[in-house]
């Protein structure tokens, strides 16, 4: 398959596949997709591939899609056309059976850490093997504390997730994302809702997963700082398009004036002179 | 994954062949775990020269097996260790806690 060249805005930046990853077949492919709620267009045409063992990072303004491309990533959202291959499946219109073998594949940080505060953080961990493998319950318990050593949180599988910092939780959160050895990662927003120090923290764990295990990463966020740390790859997308894809030097040095502002971090600029909210009231 | 056990006397060497993962380590445990509490066996060697791959679950068969020679004071050793499964176990800061041993032979002799 041909690494995809979608660069829209025009500053003949190539987004093709990483050199290390030319010849390899993308591990999600999504083409085409089109998702829209009534008459309004989440996503537009966004045709996007993630070649295995890359971090790729879609950016994006808060309302641009983002969310709504990971979620059907995730298999979660039925799109008005498209389609999502992922391991060779398409997600769309994959039966039960396929779609549970895509997800077993696919371990997923929510950004808002989505614990079970009932159940303590080793019970949270452990309840993808409880509910997807005859594991007996010692192998169990040993992984737990594997993955929660993986993520730095040694000691704390006794605690409930209440009684850990934000930080902590976000950890424990990507220690039950590991629970099942995934291939693919999908953060939404790892830093949301982080002080920076902790952010960072989750910023080198991200780091480390890609480097320790050649996991395939995907990532949604709109912190660039963090983006360009931990990117292979980066997509823009803005109202539901695709401006462009490409490797973090080729999005720092993006053209286009809308990339060029998220870069920058420069405010969007209003027409204060608009007083078209005036009309339609009798003087 | 298949699984072969050789048994000389209190000594057994258990052959892997194929991948490791959480469908398969289930009867790698159960193997390893039985050398010990129902044959009683004092020497277990684990040859994974045919294994390419170990997931945590392996890895965890493998904790389980060494944590049960140490209840009763039998030795647990690994040898043929590949690429992959030795990657595996040294990030999860486990290589150093299981002896390793390059061949069946090596380990015999130790």
């Amino acid at each position: 398959m041909t690494p995809n060249l979608q660069t829209r805005g025009g500053n003949g930046a190539d987004s093709r596949a990483l050199p290390h990853l030319l010849g390899n077949e993308p591990i999600i492919a999504v083409r085409g997709l089109e998702v829209a709620y009534g008459n309004r267009y989440v996503l537009r045409g966004v045709d996007l591939d993630v070649y295995p063992g890359e971090t790729m990072v879609i950016l994006g303004a808060s309302g641009s899609g983002k969310s709504t491309l990971l979620r059907h990533i995730e298999g979660l959202g039925k799109p008005s056309s498209g389609t999502i291959m992922v391991k060779g499946v398409d997600i769309c219109s994959a039966s039960r059976k396929e779609l549970k073998n895509v997800r077993r594949a696919m371990g997923v940080s929510f950004q808002s850490a989505a614990m079970f505060n009932s159940m303590t953080v080793g019970d949270n961990v452990a309840l993808p093997l409880r509910e997807h493998t005859n594991l007996a319950e010692s192998t169990i318990r040993l992984m737990t504390k594997m993955k929660l050593q993986q993520v730095g949180l040694s000691g704390v599988e006794d605690l409930y997730p209440s009684q850990l910092s934000g930080g902590m939780r976000k950890r424990a959160s990507v220690a039950r994302a590991l629970a099942m050895d995934p291939e693919i990662l999908l953060f939404d927003e790892p830093s949301a809702g982080l002080d920076p120090i902790i952010a960072a923290g989750i910023d080198e764990l991200i780091l480390h997963l890609k480097k320790a295990f050649k996991m395939t990463i995907v990532i949604v966020t709109h912190e660039m700082q963090s983006a360009f740390l931990i990117a292979d790859r980066m997509c823009m997308l803005y109202q539901g398009e695709i401006l462009a894809v490409g490797t973090v030097d080729e999005i720092r040095n993006h053209r286009h004036p809308h990339i060029r502002r998220f870069v920058d971090r420069a405010a969007n600029r209003f027409d204060k002179s608009d007083h078209s909210y005036l009309t339609g009231f009798e003087s | 994954m298949d699984i072969n056990v050789k048994r000389d006397g209190r000594r057994s060497i258990v052959e892997v062949v194929g991948d490791i993962d959480l469908y398969s380590s289930p009867a790698l445990r159960e193997t390893v775990l039985d050398l010990f509490r129902k044959r009683g066996q004092k020497n277990v060697i684990v040859n994974l020269s045919n294994v390419d791959y170990i997931d945590s679950s392996g890895v965890a068969s493998l904790v389980e097996g060494l944590q049960e020679a140490g209840k009763r004071s039998a030795r647990f050793m690994l040898v043929g260790l590949q690429e992959g499964p030795r990657r595996v176990l040294e990030l999860t800061l486990l290589l150093n806690v299981f002896e390793i041993h390059s061949t069946e032979e090596d380990a015999l002799q130790a």
